[in-house]
């Protein structure tokens, strides 16, 4: 008899299995109240009246009104009506800022505005934990400064920002504050009024809820010019007829994962911080991002380089042995570019091509953390045993490196 | 965005052959390096009288696929004359592998010229050829672009007729690569490959790699 090798899916920053009860409650509206909200007959209205109910489920869970929640296929969808939104009802204001440590769906949309010529992109620093230096948003901040984006806890290294002085500064200056909070909701308390960020960009897909859905919050009064036309739906912003099924599991999601999180996040962290400890014993190995299971740490997340051996090679042979991760950044681990996260806290390019990422979710259990010990050292362990890298020339490198990196961002400081 | 490797490709990283070097090695290699992320090391035995490879060893720092063209480069040297390796291309490694996908295309060439590079030294130690004249003439940064490969499309850039413009002036190198249609996630890549290729070249001081769009209108 054969017995099923053990699968360790512990790349929930990914994606994450979407929850028995979640599917249940999508499920009708499939198969029985599948009417168009926008549709005047009674399975329109019943659509309608769901849609209206996810919205203020959602809304009460980030703290919002209901008015402000709009609909989208996801947080790369809600990223892009914001900034681009902005963007286009604001030509005179040319200047943006993000977070070097943005995910593509920020970075890639500012840099093809500044590309076209609309703005002046400029970067803030981060810390080497991945935390926004503040002077440098100070310094950088201008009259004509439309708006800062930072992510809320970023995807890689787990970082969670403090955003509530951020706003502060920002608004000062009469600027917006955008919040990607794809990683962070359902996983911290997560308030937007009290964050005071004026957008903010969800998805379901990170929380145990289907892919393809997520939601913008647009702070009262604050007007946005839609990127595509159709019919009004989402006030306008947003046209195309709503996944309702989607959006319903949206909030079946996010509410399960708030109405859990003091007792699911604490179990999560528990279990990274032990996966974290006892890879730790390996030898040579790397922690990147803050410290696990503190505040600023997003939980479950653990980001962590294996010297002398290249991602994608540890990735695969985990795979083979049934534990599931990513390198680098999931979205660039086709191209051999070094994560612009990984450098911009400060790794070499090395460093950063030998980093694995491993996000557990409240499905992982005891045995997961186990396999994937045992896995990785033994992947660690054959690939080291054949690797051309000679450690010694990196740790030249490496103090050099250190060297001028801090020297450089002194100076950026000063 | 996940990677599909072929059957060999797979069986070939997690059994590789010829795997750590030899004691008595003659001619020794190493290509790339671990700030790009791939890099290969060779060592062989040639014998003197026959020309024949006669053992081989790899070391690997890299991806999945860097590890099996190293080895399967490794496996198809061994035993053979090294007239026969000096013609040979990457696509031959990558036929042996039943195929690369694009973006991973650039291993073979790493592996197949590591093999070459070895070979070289041999033969300048031995001296059956001069050392490499550090003279860089226009002709010889284009052979160097014919190994910088594009990942969308797993071709060379001499191949795609991108290279619009070569300038050589006291060893100082100016390239013009024509983008065309490329997605803009590869442009860092291809500046990148381009620049290390030709800076790579015996003699060249500097390297500068400039992408032209073609505009759309
Ligand atoms: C921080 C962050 N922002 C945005 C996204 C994109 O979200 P979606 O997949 O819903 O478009 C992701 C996930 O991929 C993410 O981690």
């Amino acid at each position: 008899m054969s017995t099923t090798p053990h699968i360790a899916y512990l790349d929930n920053g990914d994606s994450t299995q979407v929850l028995p009860e979640v599917i249940e409650e999508m499920l009708p509206h499939f198969t029985e109240w599948y009417g168009n909200p926008a549709s005047l007959h009674q399975l329109g209205l019943r659509a309608e009246e769901t849609l209206d109910e996810a919205r203020e489920k959602v809304a009460g869970l980030i703290g919002a009104k209901p008015a402000e929640v709009f609909f989208t296929s996801g947080a790369t969808e809600s990223n892009n009506i914001a900034l681009e939104g902005l963007r286009r009802l604001h030509p005179k204001k040319k200047h943006v800022l993000i977070s070097p440590i943005e995910h593509a769906s920020v970075r890639n949309v500012v840099l093809r505005m500044e590309k076209e010529g609309f703005v002046e992109l400029e970067e803030l620093s981060v810390d080497g934990e991945g935390l926004l230096i503040l002077d440098s948003l100070r310094e950088k901040l201008r009259d004509d400064t439309l708006f800062v984006s930072v992510i809320h806890g970023n995807n890689e290294i787990g970082t969670i920002q403090d955003l509530r002085p951020i706003a502060e500064i920002c608004h000062e200056k009469g600027a917006l504050l955008h919040a990607d909070c794809a990683q962070t909701f359902g996983k911290i308390p997560l308030n937007v009024k009290d964050l005071g960020v004026d957008l903010a960009s969800f998805n379901a897909h990170k929380l145990h809820g289907p892919k393809g859905v997520g939601a913008l919050y647009v702070r009262k009064r604050l007007k946005l010019r839609r990127l595509f036309e159709g019919p009004p739906q989402e006030q306008g912003l947003r046209p195309g007829t709503e996944n309702v099924p989607a959006i319903v599991g949206l909030a079946k999601a996010a509410e399960i994962a708030v109405r859990d999180m003091d007792e699911v996040m604490p179990q999560v962290n528990e279990l990274t911080k032990q996966l974290a400890d006892r890879l730790q014993e390996i030898p040579h190995v790397q922690i990147n991002g803050p410290e696990i299971g503190s505040k600023n740490r997003l939980p479950g997340n653990l980001n962590i380089t294996f010297k002398y051996i290249e991602g994608e090679a540890i990735l695969m042979s985990l795979n083979y042995g049934g534990v599931y991760v990513s390198s680098g950044s999931a979205c660039s681990s086709r191209s051999l570019v070094p994560s612009h996260v990984l450098t911009s806290i400060g790794l070499l390019h090395e460093e950063a091509h030998g980093s694995i990422r491993y996000t557990l979710s409240r499905l992982n259990t005891q045995e997961d953390v186990d396999h994937a010990v045992v896995e990785t050292a033994k992947a660690v362990e054959r690939l080291r045993a054949m690797t051309a890298f000679i450690p010694e020339e990196h740790s030249k490198r490496e103090s050099e490196h250190a060297t001028t990196f801090y020297k450089q961002r002194k100076e950026k400081l000063d | 965005m996940a990677i599909k490797y072929t059957q060999k490709v797979i069986d070939e990283f997690t059994n590789p052959e010829n795997v750590g070097e030899l004691d008595n090695a003659n001619a020794v290699s190493t290509e790339g390096s671990p700030a790009c992320g791939d890099m290969i090391t060779y060592n062989m035995i040639i014998d003197p009288k026959t020309l024949i490879i006669e053992d081989i060893r790899f070391r690997s720092y890299g991806c999945a696929s860097n590890i099996a063209t190293a080895s399967m480069a490794s496996k198809m040297a061994k035993g053979k004359h090294i007239d026969e390796i000096k013609k040979m291309r990457p696509k031959a490694v990558t036929e042996e592998l039943e195929g690369l996908p694009a973006v991973k295309i650039h291993c073979s060439v790493l592996a197949i010229n590591g093999l070459k590079s070895a070979i070289r030294q041999w033969e300048e130690e031995s001296g059956l050829v001069d050392p490499q004249e550090p003279i860089i003439t226009e002709k010889i940064v284009m052979e160097a672009l014919r190994d910088v490969i594009n990942p969308e499309t797993g071709l060379s850039l001499t191949k795609m007729n991108m290279v619009r413009h070569v300038e050589v002036q006291d060893n100082k190198v100016f390239v013009e690569v024509l983008v065309g249609e490329t997605d803009e996630m590869y442009y860092e890549n291809i500046v990148e490959e381009a620049r290390e290729h030709i800076e790579s070249l015996p003699g060249v001081i500097d390297a500068t790699v400039k992408l032209t769009e073609i505009p759309v209108a």
